[in-house]
């Protein structure tokens, strides 16, 4: 079982306090309108599955219930860091394992997932 | 016969306490500090199971955890049954009960014996896959024959009558194991100041040196232990943990520990007292000093009763006073296989041999047992075991220098018992929980922990270190450590002198060759608990399996209750000599949770009964109890369902109530509807937002429905929000969806729209809703309030902050029956009183309780959606029929507006929801049931919809139901068949879904 | 019986909020969550001494406050209509007299006063506070059970995964946290005395589990 440190309790609690709620920094489209039904498609369901470090939403749900970000590594399952909302990872895959990783995954270049990242505010 | 193989003198068993055991009916006796094992072979006990495949009898070969045969079924009443029991690790204690399970009717006379000596090849490698697999319908009777015959043990057919429960705990140090270097860790940290956890499977602290007769400080070494023990008892931030496995260790230094509190005591736990805790650990740091397990040789017919390791003889003869034999032959492959023989024969028993596969061997064990006398046959092995539920001799022959080959002749000697040592395996099983992978070990030869991101030391055994010098000043390092990885400074420690014996290398051998081939010499074994042989893990590389996981799946080695402790590396070895390759490259499969099997009872601790899952109650609850109301679960809630009077059955309930509201009045229990406080100047822009509709116009003092949808469009709650003030509103939501629709709102809030002010409180369970619905509704209220509650003054659709009864309340004329409804809500202190006096008052206007499934039935005579029952996450608001509850006007594409405009959800041909009315009026369609356009179509027919919900309205005198169709809002009046299990079809017209007053007068007056 | 507690639509709308008194005259008894378990009658007739001692303390105040931590104005309002400062620090509490402020996240406190004044309060809160907040009275929502006893870290360990050593959970601290199955707010009030406030629903299935648990140790009720 997971330890997470919650950056909003400022303590380790046990991870059976906390939902995953998914793949960080999936910002919602500004302008959903103008977006085309494939673009729409993938904000909805397209995500990263990676084997190594994932940037992951969290929320403290027996707890402060704040949601914050997690960078985990999906092997091992060690906790790199947690930041608040808003905030931007510190620790991300080298751009060669980036692009390893892309190689090993289905067609990166589908997901519009990176020029998203961060715009979460 | 009583206790013919107790020592007059000796170990650490009590003789003043005699104890009364039974064992497969009979009775026999031992004392106290003896472990069931222990006194069945003190009793002289040789066949304590049958083998799983070949029915072979078998007898105790370990004195631990590791114990592969010994494994039994106590319990003297069929409450108290518990499967599984290593007899070798289980208290005894007065009174005790136990039996074989291997064995079939009885571990003496086994039918199945016959398939082990007549047809040995009759379960080859593979055999459940190869036996057992075809015709698939059978597999059942299979498994049963199986069971019964194999003897897995049982659980009991009645409620266990103990109690278990869980701790959490947490800690700087956790100790797992309490032999030398775990005590000595533990005492190092312990002095430091750290928080320490010191656990041990065993009843007392001491591990290995409570087997032996070494000496510590020139004293024996349990009164060493003693004293650490009894320091350690000093410290309030200590806890010890005998009788407690650490069975788990998880990730991120999370370990659970089995704690056996009185199953030394009773075959039930005093009263109030817990029989078993699992401990849940969180711990800074983690000092495995869990040991090592000694190897058997695997040689032909090693699983004779009488065939032992010299751990274990040695520790049966010091540690309980038993000697488990008469004349014994040692084999062994290192100095440590001596010591078994010099105990024995300090026991004054018959040592007949020691067979030493070594050619030379030098060290101080070895002068000392040839000081006395004892004969020593240097290069050779006992190759084979005569006897059947006893040895009775052995076969010793002289093995070439690489122990690859008999060389020479083979001479015949006289014994009862063989205790082996191939050497020693250290007990890496925690290490692996975590993923860790083990690393081989040419100077130990075994596998050690391997590299692992856990905070995790090792000291003494498992890391392949037997001398104890060595193992205490491993302890002190792992503490010394350990304090200053949780920040705390070196302490003195100083270590006990111990006498330090001149060791020879051991011989790294596994597999005892014989004069025939493997395929064809006698049953070598490999793993005890599930009959593998030598031969058949060859056969299994044969056959292609390379990959020693592929080997242990294709062979079932391991696979016993004592995860192959005793066998693995001796399988490994023989799987990489058959496939030609060394251990290393062979590889090594892992250990996972748990290391010994652990009682339901101790997972589930008090999650169970009454507290298996919480039942979340309203303020008025006790009344519908009272009431003889059944109750429907809805999320955690206990809701009234229905309330039966007399002998009434079901449907005369629902008929009742129905009739009650639609010409009197009724009264509904809502308090369970999920209840959201909104404040904040932009409350109204966040709920045009999440909801599909507008809010910017209503009102203070209004009420309005609204739906809510996903990103893609779909529904997935409801509900109505009230304005309570410019910036503050009041949502519900549905009873079992208010969790996820607050949590939904936050997330919102919290990651895409921090700007907006608005803050939400969950006031669910602040407010206790009793909706009174009917036309009586508002006769009823005025007698409770002062308040001018005509049509004229509180309009459908209003909420009002009037006097209830007394009690301040929130009135919403709201309504979900149709009829005209008051939703009168009130602080849940105050629940109660009002909905007594709302009883009291209503008595005269004919006031009735109803339950969830009368409401079900009015909302449905009504056409209103219950969503989750009437939506399934692939519904959008059109689809419902519900466009009206939907703005394109508002300038924020809300949550949902995009996703319902996709292409596939404004094609043609989706589903729709429609009313469903039958052409017999009395049939009420079956909830789910498939619609097809023609009945006699050639299948696979094509499917229309399904019926959502379904009921018999009383109030109209025909079934009514809601259902889907494709396209079903352009059918009007088309005719549709459902076709039942039966053979039967109903045939129903596609209508308006709302059946009753379609005019809504009757909430409006 | 007459409807002047209720505040008109303009008044309302003047606050932009809901402020209501919520509770009848003093004939009318307000029903505690764990009324129906009859703690008084148990008090009596049950065990006088045990290693748990068990105490509701029922119909209290029970104020939510969502407001800026940042914002000194509103941090100065607090504290001129409770006489006690908001607890800034994660998992903190603050206590003067009969009112006390517990930290439940960033941005959201739990205020515990006499159950007659909470709406005197809300009143003063909204007089006083400025900016963007929000304030509920959440009285009968939860409750507060007192348990204490020389069992009652060991009783609490196997409810709660919180350490609990006084090193990590000193006198004051509050934590939100599972309990069971089920969950609480937490605060330990002396090295053997802690205070849960529990959700009214949730709080027969907590009462039941607490007797299941201290079986072992003894419970006193108290009341």
């Amino acid at each position: 079982m997971l330890h997470i440190y919650c950056p909003h309790c400022a303590e380790y609690r046990v991870e059976t306090e906390f939902h995953a709620a998914g793949q960080a920094h999936i910002a919602r489209p500004l302008d959903p309108e103008a977006c085309s039904d494939q673009e729409w498609g993938e904000y909805l369901f397209f995500r990263k599955n990676p084997r190594g470090l994932h940037h992951e939403l969290w929320v403290h749900a027996a707890g402060c219930r704040k949601f914050f970000n997690m960078t985990r590594d999906t092997q091992s399952y060690e906790i790199k860091e947690v930041y608040k909302v808003g905030e931007k990872p510190s620790v991300v895959d080298s751009p060669a394992q980036q692009k390893a990783m892309s190689m090993e995954t289905v067609s990166e270049e589908t997901v519009s997932g990176e020029n998203m990242s961060g715009a979460q505010s | 016969m009583t206790q013919q193989n107790r020592l007059i003198n000796g170990g650490r068993i009590d003789r003043s306490e005699p104890l009364t055991f039974t064992y497969n009916g009979k009775k026999y006796k031992g004392y106290k500090g003896d472990t069931l094992a222990s006194a069945m072979l003190a009793n002289g006990i040789d066949v304590v199971a049958r083998s799983f495949k070949y029915s072979r009898p078998r007898g105790i070969v370990a004195a631990g955890a590791e114990e592969p045969n010994a494994v039994l079924q106590l319990g003297a009443t069929e409450a108290t049954q518990v499967p599984n029991v290593r007899a070798t690790q289980q208290e005894l204690f007065n009174g005790l009960v136990s039996a074989s399970t291997n064995g079939w009717p009885s571990v003496d006379t086994d039918v199945m014996g016959m398939v082990g000596k007549v047809g040995g090849n009759m379960m080859p490698p593979g055999f459940y896959y190869k036996t057992f697999m075809f015709p698939e319908s059978l597999w059942s009777t299979y498994e049963s024959v199986i069971r019964k015959a194999a003897g897995i043990g049982r659980a009991p057919k009645e409620h266990d009558p103990d109690t278990y429960d869980t701790i959490n705990q947490h800690c700087d140090v956790m100790v797992v194991g309490a032999g030398p270097a775990g005590l000595v860790a533990a005492l190092t940290a312990a002095r430091g100041g750290a928080r320490v956890i010191i656990a041990d499977e065993q009843n007392e602290f001491g591990g290995s040196l409570l087997n032996g007769t070494e000496q510590l400080d020139g004293k024996p070494a349990d009164e060493w232990v003693q004293t650490i023990v009894e320091e350690l008892n000093t410290y309030d931030d200590v806890m010890l943990l005998p009788r407690s496995t650490v069975n788990g260790y998880h990730d991120h230094n999370y370990l659970t520990i089995h704690e056996r509190r009185t199953d030394h005591l009773a075959d039930k736990a005093p009263v109030n007292q817990v029989r078993q805790r699992m401990h849940r650990v969180r711990a800074k740091w983690v000092v495995l000093a869990t040991g090592a397990h000694e190897r058997p040789l695997v040689y032909s017919n090693n699983d004779v009763p009488g065939c032992m390791i010299t751990g274990a003889v040695s520790a049966y003869i010091n540690r309980y006073g038993v000697v488990p034999g008469n004349d014994l032959v040692v084999m062994t492959t290192n100095d440590y296989g001596y010591q078994a023989a010099l105990d024995w024969s300090d026991a004054g028993r018959k040592v007949v041999a020691i067979v030493d596969t070594r050619d030379v061997a030098t060290g101080d064990l070895i002068e000392e047992a040839r000081k006395r006398g004892l004969n020593i046959i240097p290069g050779s092995a006992v190759i084979e075991v005569q006897g059947a539920k006893r040895v009775t001799g052995v076969s010793v022959a002289d093995l070439n220098a690489d122990g690859t080959k008999i060389v020479g002749s083979v001479t015949k000697l006289k014994a009862d018992t063989v205790a082996t040592s191939g050497g020693w395996s250290p007990v890496i099983h925690l290490s692996c929980h975590t993923g860790s992978r083990p690393v081989w070990d040419d100077t130990v030869v075994g596998f050690l922990p391997g590299p692992t991101l856990q905070k995790q030391l090792t000291a003494g055994g498992v890391n392949g270190q037997y001398e104890t010098e060595i193992v205490l000043q491993e302890g002190l390092d792992a503490g010394q450590k350990a304090l200053a990885e949780v920040g705390l400074a070196a302490v003195d420690v100083v270590l006990p002198t111990v006498k330090t014996l001149k060791i020879t290398a051991p011989m790294s051998l596994f597999h005892i060759p014989h004069l025939k081939p493997t395929s064809q010499a006698p049953k070598q074994f490999v793993d005890y608990q599930t009959d593998v042989t030598a031969a058949g893990i060859e056969i299994a590389c044969r056959e292609g399996f390379e990959a020693i996981e592929h080997v242990k799946r294709y062979t079932a080695m391991g696979f016993g209750t004592d995860q192959g402790k005793l066998g693995n590396i001796n399988g490994m070895a023989v799987a990489a000599k058959a496939l030609n390759k060394t251990i290393p490259e062979t590889g090594t499969t892992v250990f996972r949770p748990n290391y010994t099997p652990i009682a339901f009872g101790a997972i589930i601790g008090r999650n169970s009964g009454a507290l298996f899952e919480p039942e979340r109650y309203t303020a008025m609850h006790k009344w519908h109890v009272e009431q003889g109301a059944l109750f429907e679960d809805v999320g955690q809630w206990k809701r009234p369902w229905y309330y039966p009077q007399g002998n009434e059955t079901m449907q005369q309930t629902l008929n009742r109530e129905c009739l009650a509201v639609r010409n009197k009045v009724g009264i509904l229990d809502a308090s369970t509807l999920g209840k959201i406080d909104i404040q904040g100047k932009d409350a109204r822009e966040f709920l045009g937002r999440v909801y599909s509709n507008a809010w910017a116009k209503l009102a203070i003092g209004k009420c309005r429905y609204g739906l809510m949808c996903g990103e893609d469009g779909m529904v997935f709650d409801d509900g109505v929000t009230a304005c309570l003030g410019e910036n503050h509103f009041l949502m519900t939501t549905t009873s079992g969806g208010a969790a996820h629709v607050y949590e939904w709102l936050e997330i919102y809030h919290q990651t895409e729209w921090p700007e907006l002010e608005v803050y939400f409180n969950t006031v669910t369970d602040h407010w206790s809703t009793a909706t009174i619905t009917g036309p009586n509704s508002r006769k009823l209220l005025e007698e409770l309030t002062d308040f001018d509650v005509t049509n004229d003054n509180f309009r459908y659709m209003d909420w009002k902050q009037i006097t209830v009864a007394g009690v301040p309340a929130r009135v919403f004329r709201i309504s979900f029956t149709g009829e005209l409804s008051f939703e009168i809500n009130v602080q849940a202190n105050y629940g109660m009183p009002v909905w007594e006096k709302l009883i009291e008052a209503g008595e005269k206007h004919g006031l009735t309780p109803y339950g969830t499934e009368t409401m079900h039935v009015l909302r449905a005579e009504k056409g209103f959606i219950i969503t989750g029952q009437d939506t399934d996450g692939s519904v959008h608001p059109y689809d419902l029929g519900m466009g009206w509850c939907v703005s394109n006007q508002k300038p924020f594409s809300y949550i949902g507006k995009r996703g319902m405009n996709r292409s596939d959800c404004v094609r043609k041909n989706r589903k729709q929801m429609v009313g469903l009315k039958t052409k017999d009026p009395m049939k009420v369609i079956p909830e789910g049931s498939q619609a097809v356009l023609d009945p006699k179509a050639p299948m696979p027919v094509p499917m229309e919809g399904h019926i959502s919900s379904s009921y018999w309205s009383e109030s109209l005198g025909h079934s009514i139901a809601m259902g889907f169709i494709k396209d079903g809002l352009e059918k009007m009046g088309d005719t549709v068949y459902y076709p039942m299990a039966d053979g039967t079809v109903i045939e129903a017209e596609i209508c308006s879904p709302i059946f009753f007053d379609p005019k809504g007068e009757r909430q409006n007056v | 019986m007459s409807d002047l507690n209720t505040m008109t639509a303009a008044e309302s709308a003047a606050t932009k909020a809901a402020v209501m008194d919520q509770l009848p005259s003093s004939e009318i008894e307000g029903q505690s969550p764990l009324h129906h378990a009859d703690l008084l009658s148990l008090a009596t007739q049950g065990p006088s001494t045990g290693g748990i001692h068990f105490r509701e303390h029922k119909l209290l105040g029970h104020l939510t406050l969502r407001c800026n931590a940042e914002n000194a104005d509103q941090l100065a309002a607090v504290e001129r209509v409770l006489g006690v400062g908001l607890p800034i620090q994660p998992l903190t509490s603050n206590e003067s007299g009969d009112y006390s402020i517990r930290w439940l996240s960033p941005d959201e406190w739990l205020i515990l006063v006499p159950g007659l004044e909470a709406f005197e309060i809300e009143t003063k809160f909204r007089d006083e506070m400025p900016g963007h907040y929000s304030l509920v009275n959440s009285s009968g929502g939860s409750t507060v059970l007192e348990l204490s006893g020389e069992n009652v870290v060991e009783l609490l360990q196997k409810a709660t995964p919180i350490d609990l050593h006084l090193k990590a959970f000193p006198v004051g601290k509050v934590v939100s946290t599972l309990f069971a199955k089920s969950t609480t707010t937490m605060r330990r009030t002396g090295e053997q005395r802690f205070e849960l406030v529990v959700r009214r629903s949730f709080s027969d299935y907590i009462w039941l589990w607490i007797q299941d648990a201290s079986l072992e140790y003894g419970l006193v009720i108290e009341a």
